[in-house]
């Protein structure tokens, strides 16, 4: 296709570039680079957007203007300040705020578990390169469980645990993406993985009633 | 993508996102980390084209019939007459060194911005992109903008209104290469002698529909020229103006009176309409 004619350089590039080549070449050119940034932190930033917003129409969206923020402010920045950006955490802190804005404006408006959306075709999450159908679906059922538990989990703490366990950020990352110091940072991940571990204990509960008592 | 902080995971169990057996939070990590989707293959594209790095085009209703149309963030970047998709995305990657994207519909705030500036709405404001353009280029397009709809300008108009009259050529060159015809009016530019010359998007008899679209009679306004009537004026205001001024066409017939060069007006004590501005046709 057309586009491969114009920008040839990025699939070779993405097959070696790490977030510090990123940042060099963004300084060096933006708009020639920008497309390689995209496609290497597409799935990350959407996956972190879908997890703490539960829509995928929504994390779609708040992932691609979380990229045309991000493209904006590089922009103004000079070359020194774009080689010094720690890109993961950078970019997590954009989707952290875009979906804690949208879910505070949503909020009233609908009821957070519009879930099913999660289940169109393409937007499963990844469920192994050979899944039987049946497997693929059993996966997707257990990926909304965990979405919805990560919905009840207060925000404060769903946003370290997901940037912490379906990112993979360290905690000075995740420091800096939530601007909050390390000590508070792991407590929350702490305490957002006690919530959940408290939801599993009740919803087992719930199912075996005779061992509750 | 590099998951070097990710704890390496502990548990071979089939599924790492089935609920844990025990509650050890080594599986409850497991199963987030099985979280990650990927994105929607919708997501790159609509970044670039947002941020101005790619372009997508679809189809809107003109005067013309269908024409195709391709924006991005920025603003429009092109329209043409409905030719070959394929061929329209090849011109515009050559021409503008960015990716061309099919999409369903121009956007509607866009759409609406388009249709009021084609009936004529001078308050609509389209946004256009028009990087990779010389400064020449731009200069003579947004000097085209300003034609107002139902009338037209020499060539040599545009070229003294943007300080460079001797540049009568350069800009027929730039208004041939106008990338958004219609929308950038490069229909309302016409030959000096008054002749309505031709046009980029389909022809001289493109140009004639779309001035007749907008209220002028072609043939009328070709007679007056072969006449040698280049400027009209008011004997009652003794102000004179290109033909199609709005202010020349609310001249009654008793009081019209017909120049061929803006001199003769001057030298009869006419003085030249503010509004048009024919000064700057009479130095070509």
């Amino acid at each position: 296709m057309a586009r491969h004619a114009t920008i040839p350089p990025v699939a070779v590039l993405l097959e070696t570039m790490d977030d510090d080549e990123l940042a060099a070449r963004l300084a060096h050119d933006l708009d020639g680079t920008f497309e390689a940034l995209v496609l290497t932190h597409q799935d990350r930033l959407y996956s972190v957007a879908v997890r703490l917003l539960g829509d995928a129409r929504d994390a779609e969206e708040v992932a691609q203007d979380a990229f045309v923020r991000a493209y904006q402010a590089l922009a103004t920045w000079d070359a020194a300040r774009i080689r010094e950006v720690r890109l993961r955490a950078w970019l997590a802190s954009i989707v952290v705020n875009l979906a804690r804005n949208r879910r505070r404006n949503a909020a009233d408006l609908r009821p957070p578990a519009a879930l099913e959306r999660l289940l169109e075709p393409g937007l499963q999450p990844a469920a192994g390169p050979r899944q039987a159908p049946e497997a693929a679906a059993l996966h997707a059922d257990a990926a909304r469980e965990w979405t919805e538990r990560l919905g009840r989990c207060p925000a404060t703490l769903r946003a370290a645990v997901v940037l912490r366990h379906v990112d993979g950020l360290s905690y000075e990352e995740i420091a800096e993406a939530l601007g909050r110091p390390v000590g508070t940072v792991k407590a929350q991940v702490h305490r957002g993985l006690a919530n959940l571990r408290a939801q599993l204990e009740a919803e087992r509960g719930a199912e075996r009633p005779e061992l509750t008592t | 993508m590099s998951r070097i902080q990710r704890p390496l995971s502990r548990a071979s169990r089939t599924n790492p996102l089935d609920p844990p057996a025990g509650d050890a939070p080594s599986a409850i990590e497991a199963a987030l980390a099985g979280l990650v989707s990927p994105a929607p293959a919708t997501l790159a594209p609509a970044v670039l084209v947002e941020v101005g790095l790619a372009d997508a085009w679809a189809t809107l209703p003109s005067p013309l019939g269908e024409i195709l149309v391709a924006w991005n963030g920025r603003g429009l970047s092109a329209i043409s007459l409905p030719v070959d998709p394929a061929a329209f995305e090849e011109h515009f990657v050559a021409d503008h060194r960015r990716p061309l994207h099919r999409s369903a519909a121009v956007p509607p705030s866009l759409r609406r911005l388009i249709e009021r500036r084609l009936a004529g709405d001078r308050r609509a404001t389209v946004p256009l992109d028009l990087r990779g353009a010389t400064d020449f280029e731009q200069a003579v397009w947004r000097k085209t903008l300003e034609i107002p709809h139902g009338e037209i300008r020499p060539y040599g108009w545009v070229a003294a209104e943007i300080g460079r009259p001797a540049a009568v050529r350069a800009v027929g060159t730039a208004l041939g290469h106008n990338p958004i015809p219609l929308v950038v009016p490069c229909h309302r530019v016409v030959r000096s002698d008054g002749l309505l010359g031709n046009y980029s998007m389909g022809g001289p008899e493109n140009k004639r529909r779309i001035l007749q679209v907008e209220g002028l009679d072609p043939d009328a306004l070709e007679a007056a020229a072969r006449a040698g009537i280049r400027y009209v004026g008011s004997d009652t205001t003794h102000i004179v103006c290109l033909p199609t001024c709005h202010n020349a066409r609310r001249i009654t017939a008793a009081h019209r009176v017909a120049f061929r060069g803006l001199r003769d007006a001057t030298a009869a004590g006419y003085r030249p309409c503010r509004a048009c501005r024919p000064a700057g046709s009479a130095a070509a």
